[in-house]
């Protein structure tokens, strides 16, 4: 056994991983380095810290992004919660290819063409009907909820098209409507993928650069854009303490996830054990 | 009988009827109008001339004096073959983005090969602890990589202190640095499709194979990489395709020799403020990417198939 697994694929995962760790643990070690110099260790100091936090540009691009992130997931994962049930539960309609290459669409499109064609739209809609009036939060919003939707209706069609959709008949068969067996049976069960979705988009609103850029107006700048044109002028140890806190933000938040699934995977494979004694 | 029907409808179903329309109707909308329409807009930018006002382009369509003039411009598409820059340009992001996508192939392969015989127990903390970089911020991860690779910076450091250099490495602000961004960035997204490939793959199959005498490499050309195609041709349109439209890795890792078209991109849109010929480039970019996006919808709809 410990022969073989000294191998050449598990040799390559061992430095593919320390690939895609190494950086990242240089950046947290030199955010408390003293010197402004990020390459000449100076001794161990927090001020780096500290200036973060008396940034207010800084700050209150944290919070742009951040509520434009959870409105923007919220909205998705509804989006995303009726065109995955579409997609798997109501057959063929009229326009079901264009409707699902629209919602994939967006997975592989590059940021540069969704946000140019946003901003585009946008202008055009503006010049027309007189609405979004200036660019700013809103329209960053829409754009986040757009290419969101796609994220979340793959992870939940997923999960829809693993269930067992017997139950639903039986709920219907039993005279249950539509939209009482979704609420009852439907929505519990796939419970575990609105959330992973939800997190999804999260994460991926909350680090877009590219589309935001086009889509912002001059009052609405969000952390990714206040990065990019710091770290455009060159290295900086207040941008290693800000990556220093979101490393360790995401870090927490999957390992509780991961944490959760293993202790909900755990229980479940107890209670088939149950069932298997009981019988 | 008819005429009773008619007299009382049928309530119910066409309450049904109404509520199935809804739900389809909104996620439509929606996506009709952010993400279809756009492009017809972008289209028909790309034909019109560029003007100093707000917006900075001429309408298409003029009526006055009971006649309707529709100017088309072509200049920009001709203005794009004209200048060897944008040629150069497609060009330069393509062979980056090939390239890139091979070298991300060959470290990722291996690496959901090993995860996907990893003991059970392992394989969900190695799929986190693969994902997880990709959780944080992109910006962060290229930025990381800044300070690594500069002039004076660690990477040079280590090689001058190690002694198999004598003068620092200019690697920062030239193609090598991209490409190490395009693996660094994108390598989690060729791992997971492969790994979610070959874990399905049946082992019996390879067992088989052993006990008719076939080399444990020779079963894997034969065996196992035949029947992960699916995820390979996945992995390698999910880094090639935002790969040629990348915009911050040639940015902040590439120098004047980085060529790439979403660079030349933004700049026309943002440094020139030529929104006509930025809109011609995307839509020539899509074109460029419509035989890639194609492949994988056919290849994803087609896993979805044999799965359902």
């Amino acid at each position: 056994m410990s022969r073989k697994s000294f191998n050449f694929p598990n040799a390559m995962l061992a430095l593919g991983l320390a690939f895609l760790y190494l950086p990242m643990f240089i950046l947290v070690i030199y955010s408390f380095n003293a010197s402004k110099l990020v390459t000449v260790w100076a001794g161990f100091s927090t001020k780096w810290y500290s200036e973060l936090f008396r940034d207010s540009q800084l700050i209150d691009a944290v919070f742009t992004s951040l509520q434009i992130a959870v409105s923007a997931s919220t909205a998705a994962v509804i989006l995303g919660t009726m065109a995955a049930y579409v997609l798997n539960r109501f057959g063929r309609f009229r326009g079901r290819t264009l409707f699902s290459s629209m919602i994939t669409a967006p997975l592989v499109m590059p940021d540069v063409i969704i946000g140019l064609s946003m901003l585009l739209m946008f202008v055009a809609l503006s010049s027309n009907i007189g609405w979004p009036q200036d660019r700013g939060m809103l329209t960053i919003w829409m754009a986040h909820v757009t290419f969101c939707t796609a994220y979340t209706t793959v992870v939940i069609s997923s999960r829809l098209r693993e269930m067992d959709g017997s139950i639903e008949e039986a709920a219907m068969d039993l005279g249950a409507s539509p939209l009482k067996t979704f609420f009852i049976i439907t929505l519990p069960t796939i419970a575990p993928s609105l959330v992973s979705a939800w997190l999804l988009s999260f994460t991926l609103s909350l680090d877009d650069l590219v589309i935001s850029s086009f889509v912002a107006g001059p009052g609405s700048t969000t952390l990714p854009m206040v990065v990019f044109s710091s770290v455009r002028l060159g290295v900086s140890p207040k941008v290693n303490a800000l990556a220093t806190l979101i490393i360790l933000c995401v870090s927490l938040a999957a390992f509780i996830a991961w944490w959760l699934t293993r202790r909900a995977d755990r229980n479940k494979r107890a209670a088939y054990q149950m069932m298997g004694r009981d019988q | 009988m008819t005429l009773q029907k008619l007299l009382s409808p049928n309530w119910r179903e066409l309450w049904l009827s109404l509520g199935k329309r809804t739900v389809i109707g909104i996620p439509y909308l929606w996506m009709l109008l952010f993400f279809l329409v756009p492009f017809l807009i972008v289209f028909k930018i790309s034909l019109a001339y560029t003007e100093i006002a707000i917006p900075p382009y001429s309408s298409l369509f003029e009526y006055a004096d009971e006649a309707l003039t529709i100017v088309l411009n072509l200049g920009n598409y001709l203005w794009l073959t004209d200048d060897p820059l944008y040629l150069s340009a497609y060009l330069g992001s393509v062979e980056i983005a090939f390239w890139g996508t091979l070298f991300c192939l060959a470290v990722g392969y291996p690496m959901a090969y090993a995860m996907a015989r990893a003991p059970k127990r392992w394989q969900s903390a190695l799929l986190v602890a693969v994902l997880l970089p990709s959780w944080t911020s992109f910006l962060i991860r290229i930025y990381a990589w800044m300070g690594i690779l500069r002039n004076n910076g660690l990477l040079n450091n280590l090689l001058l202190w190690v002694g198999v250099i004598d003068h620092p490495l200019t690697i920062l602000n030239t193609n090598v640095a991209v490409y190490i961004g395009i693996v660094y960035a994108y390598l989690p997204f060729m791992v997971l499709p492969i790994y979610s490939n070959l874990v399905k793959l049946d082992n019996s199959l390879l067992e088989a194979a052993q006990d008719l005498g076939a080399r444990p490499l020779a079963s894997f050309f034969k065996i196992t990489l035949p029947l992960s195609k699916s995820g390979i041709i996945a992995g390698s349109m999910l880094v090639f395709i935002p790969a040629v439209g990348e915009v911050v890795i040639p940015q902040l890792l590439g120098g004047p020799e980085t060529l790439m078209i979403g660079k030349i991109l933004w700049q026309e849109f943002f440094n020139n403020r030529d929104w006509p010929v930025a809109s011609a480039l995307a839509i020539v970019m899509l074109l460029v990417l419509l035989v890639p996006i194609m492949f994988f919808n056919h290849a994803r709809l087609k896993e979805l198939e044999e799965s359902a």
